[in-house]
């Protein structure tokens, strides 16, 4: 009898990918509010490596008819002491419970892992940058391919065959080559005749034609032609995202862990979504120093508040490298409240003269201690300020945040897609 | 001395060749076996996952529920709180079985012993699987479903597909005919049959009548209810067929969809039915045949330690008390009760010739085994084979529960001479797929008033159903039938215990 052994290791794995799809596709919204739940709970790091959610079972239940309840039978193995006619206690050992025929409904929730790209995207599925006005060609990798009529030469696999015989047919009838009808007329002519001597000339007349013919290709090499492709630029709409954080001596570590998840998220959601998006981090403390990422997410500082100076850098970076007429500007700023009185009114200043007229967007995020409901009585010195410019119209969006487990849901407020921009009124 | 297959762990597929033909020998020679030609498949862990996830079939169609299966396998596998099958065996001709590539020599010797001529040896015997199962043409009748499916899908619509399978899926364990019926299932015959229906549509489809004004309809209440019933094949027990018949309102291809569903829940009906005595036979084979290489000397003494070792494992059955007990072991108790059969017919003791006057002694082993295997399920298999020594080894006792039983659970019979039947009818019972299975059938449908569909559940030892569940499937049951649909609850006295009703929902868009 033949055997055969088969290699079936090769074969394309990912067989169950389109399952998984629809399944996914299906639990969306599960899923959705599972990877929510998951990354508060996560560090902020992790957030990207996928992982493992928990859903509910219950919508994606498969019923079908279970039966339960009622007197029950059962035969079981490793009998020690009893005898026929005793009697066991019902919630003693849980002999019986072992063994229920139906499966019950212990299965409540469900577990599986999610790969880092599924994570992400239904993380961030539903947030943009708002209000991504300006559109501007930019230099780079922004290229897109354009048809761009026809050309007469190029690669086989580009051959219009259309635009091709289109132009040989064209030829044909110009140059009067005959046609295959005209042939054949005259062959059956020639067949039909009787007369010798029309016959010759009918011959002849053959003979011109098809000489002719072969003349005049059915496709000339002129008539070929190519699809023509050329790369254009495409308009990209070019943003900055200016993070702004607060690293003096008030913020404590728990108001700083505040602020760099909510600045790891912004960082994170900015990277994935956006291919044309700078981020500039300024931190400052009683002044403002530009730094990269690795420096004002792990770097440690400290010192006095000056608020208006992180202002004052970023309009002096607007001014040397970012032109508001090309650039879409948001800004992100996180903040304990704490501020200098003496330098409320040069952040005000700053903000409504240089800073919000050309910014698309500006967040504001004060971050407190956990559980601080003193921070609800009194409003921090920066709060009340910023309230006073926005209740005047400026385009700024506010949130307080005291707890991890707000970041997420502050964030997703903040950039949420939404049809129009109700914080942003006329500068 | 006779070659060795191999040493140590390693193995290439000259070495899978080899204990190919070792096995065989010993399963066609030795044991008599008769097998379907075998097909192995070395495969990977993501592919064994992924044949988990399409109910160890090698192609099926998509649905979402199975990558709901794969993402939690994926998941336990991942945490380790699950190991992967050794292999995966299919019930086709050829007989293909998947081997798990991570697993060493003797392990896939085991394997190959397991599934390729045990399994297999099942497969073409057992009357069940005779019966009910088209080995040859499963593999081609599943490439047609799928291929069905995804015409659907692409004609009408992922999403009432999706819709149609769902229900269909919901009633598959009532998708079965449980009797036999006029003739066995011809899959092959079957797909040609759905390619010529769906084009004679086509061909003889006519807008024309529809419009055409309908003449004067029979007075409906001259059919009495008794030829009503009749002409409708009620009461009928496989929902599935009933709707695919008689639901008004499908269209074609959703019958199609409904067919299909049926068919497959068709052909997995005789493995649900055979557990215990497949493994068993399974189990009792790849002894046999790793005994016999380690005597021949084809094996080493270190190999043969393993392969005990994983035996071990797999006949392992924990006590009732024990926290891993989940329900009896079939592997372990198939392959003891065929052990048993073992000793009885060769070497009987006194009770063992009044229990078994039929076997006992009889000397030839296989002959016997091989007629059980052909002849059996397992409720008829423990009913008749399990032998009072065997019950007195596993220490079995029967436990009744009543709730209404204020004082407890009563031990209603152990392994003594007083309970030895009573243990054994009940163990039989409890693997009787008629009794797990919630007995429903369809009784009536209401033809000249509302078309309510009125189906039955009889209600054996006063366990009705999960009530949620009970509600969605029937949801799903009326959405195909489209009309309202009651299912009654009524005990052995026909005294109603419940009653739902449920209604269609409304379909959004206009189902063809």
């Amino acid at each position: 009898m033949p055997i055969h052994i088969i290699d079936r290791r090769l074969n394309p794995g990912g067989k169950s990918l389109e399952n998984r799809q629809r399944f996914l596709r299906r639990a969306k919204s599960l899923v959705q509010g599972a990877v929510k739940k998951t990354s508060q709970e996560r560090d902020i790091k992790d957030v990207l490596e996928g992982g493992e959610v928990t859903i509910p079972l219950d919508g994606m239940h498969e019923p079908r008819f279970r039966r339960e309840g009622g007197t029950r039978d059962m035969v079981l193995p490793g009998n020690k002491k009893f005898i026929e006619g005793d009697y066991l206690q019902r919630s003693g050992q849980g002999s019986a419970k072992d063994s229920g025929p139906g499966e019950g409904d212990s299965e409540d929730a469900f577990r599986f892992v999610l790969s880092r790209d599924e994570f992400v995207d239904l993380f961030l599925d539903d947030l943009e940058l708002p209000d991504l006005a300006k559109r501007k060609i930019a230099q780079t990798e922004s290229e897109g391919i354009q048809r761009a009529g026809y050309t007469t030469s190029g690669s086989p696999a580009n051959i219009s065959v259309s635009r091709t015989v289109r132009l040989a047919l064209a030829r044909r009838i110009a140059l009067k080559r005959p046609r295959k009808d005209e042939i054949e007329e005259l062959e059956a002519a020639i067949a039909a005749c009787t007369d010798e001597d029309e016959r010759e000339v009918l011959l002849a007349q053959l003979e011109k034609l098809k000489a002719k013919t072969k003349r005049i290709p059915f496709i000339d090499p002129l008539d070929i032609r190519y699809r023509r492709f050329e790369t254009v630029p495409k308009p990209v709409a070019q943003a900055v995202m200016f993070c702004l954080m607060d690293v003096s001596g008030s913020m404590s570590e728990h108001m700083k862990d505040l602020a760099k998840r909510f600045y790891m998220l912004l960082y994170v959601f900015l990277k994935r979504r956006y291919k044309h998006v700078e981020i500039v981090f300024i931190r400052h403390t009683d002044r403002a120093e530009e730094v990269d990422e690795q420096t004002f997410f792990y770097g440690p500082a400290s010192g006095g508040t000056l608020v208006s100076s992180a202002l004052q850098a970023m309009h002096e970076i607007v001014r040397e490298r970012f032109s508001p007429a090309d650039w879409n500007i948001y800004a992100a700023q996180a903040s304990d409240g704490d501020n200098s009185y003496s330098d409320g009114e040069l952040t005000g200043m700053l903000l409504t003269d240089k800073i919000l007229p050309v910014c698309q967007f500006f967040a504001y995020l004060e971050v407190g201690e956990s559980g601080g409901s003193a921070f609800d009585l009194s409003d921090s010195s920066l709060w009340s300020l910023y309230e006073r410019l926005r209740n005047s119209g400026a385009p700024l969006s506010m949130r307080k945040v005291s707890e991890r487990s707000e970041i997420f849901p502050v964030f997703h407020d903040l950039f949420q897609r939404r049809e129009t921009v109700q914080e942003k009124a006329a500068p | 001395m006779t070659e060795r297959l191999f040493e140590g762990a390693d193995w290439d597929f000259h070495t899978l060749q080899r204990i190919t033909d070792a096995c065989e020998t010993v399963a066609l020679k030795d044991l008599g076996l008769d097998v379907y030609p075998n097909q192995i498949e070395v495969i990977t862990a993501e592919q064994m996952l992924d044949a988990y996830s399409s109910v160890g079939m090698p192609l099926f169609y998509k649905h979402w529920s199975f990558g709901k299966q794969f993402a939690y396998h994926e998941a336990s596998y991942r945490k380790g709180l699950m190991g992967l099958a050794y292999e995966i065996v299919i019930n086709s001709s050829p007989c293909i079985s998947y081997l798990m590539e991570e697993n060493t020599a003797t392990m896939q010797t085991l394997v190959i012993a397991h599934a390729a001529f045990g399994h297999n040896h099942f497969f073409k015997n057992n009357y069940l699987f005779k019966q009910w199962t088209d080995a040859e043409g499963i593999l081609d009748y599943l490439d047609f479903a799928k291929n069905y499916v995804m015409q659907c899908e692409e004609r009408y619509g992922r999403i009432e597909v999706e819709r149609t399978l769902d229900a269909a899926h919901a009633l598959m364990s009532h998708g079965i005919d449980r009797y036999p019926g006029k003739k066995t299932l011809d899959l092959r015959a079957e797909e040609k049959r759905a390619g010529r229906r769906r084009q004679h549509e086509e061909e003889v489809f006519n807008d024309l009548w529809r419009t055409v004004p309908a003449g004067k309809s029979k007075s409906r209440s001259a059919l009495s209810v008794e030829r009503r019933r009749k002409l409708l094949g009620l009461p009928q027990e496989n929902l599935l067929y009933f709707l695919e018949k008689s639901a008004p309102r499908l269209a074609p291809w959703q019958r199609e969809l409904l067919r299909i569903v049926r068919h497959i829940a068709q052909y997995f009906y005789p493995q649900s039915q055979t557990k215990v005595m497949n493994e068993g036979t399974a189990t009792y084979v790849h002894y046999r045949i790793m005994t016999k290489l380690h005597q021949q000397g084809r094996i080493t003494d270190g190999n043969f330690l393993e392969f005990l070792g994983s035996h071990t494992n797999v006949v392992f059955q924990p006590e009732f008390d024990d926290p891993r007990f989940s329900g009896f072991n079939p592997y372990a108790l198939g392959f003891a009760v065929m052990q048993d059969i073992e000793r009885i017919v060769t070497n009987p003791e006194d009770e063992d010739r009044e229990w078994f006057p039929d076997i006992a002694g009889k000397g030839d082993v296989m002959g016997v085994l091989r007629d059980v295997w052909a002849n059996y399920r397992d409720e008829s298999f423990i009913g008749q084979f399990l032998s009072p020594k065997l019950m007195r080894h596993f220490r079995m006792f029967h436990l009744h529960d009543d709730p209404e039983e204020r004082a407890g659970i009563r031990v209603d019979a152990i392994h003594d001479e007083r309970g030895f039947r009573r243990v054994r009818r009940e163990l039989a019972r409890q693997h009787d797929v008629g009794f797990i299975d919630a007995n429903i059938e369809v009784v009536d449908v209401d033809l000249s008033g509302d078309r309510r569909l009125i189906l039955h559940h009889h209600v054996i030892k006063g366990s009705q159903l999960n009530e949620t569940d009970a509600k969605r499937v029937l949801q799903h049951l009326a959405d195909l039938w489209t009309y309202d649909v009651s299912l009654i609850e009524v005990d052995a006295n026909d005294k109603v215990l419940r009653e739902y009703v449920v209604s269609p929902r409304p379909i959004p868009a206009a189902v063809a």
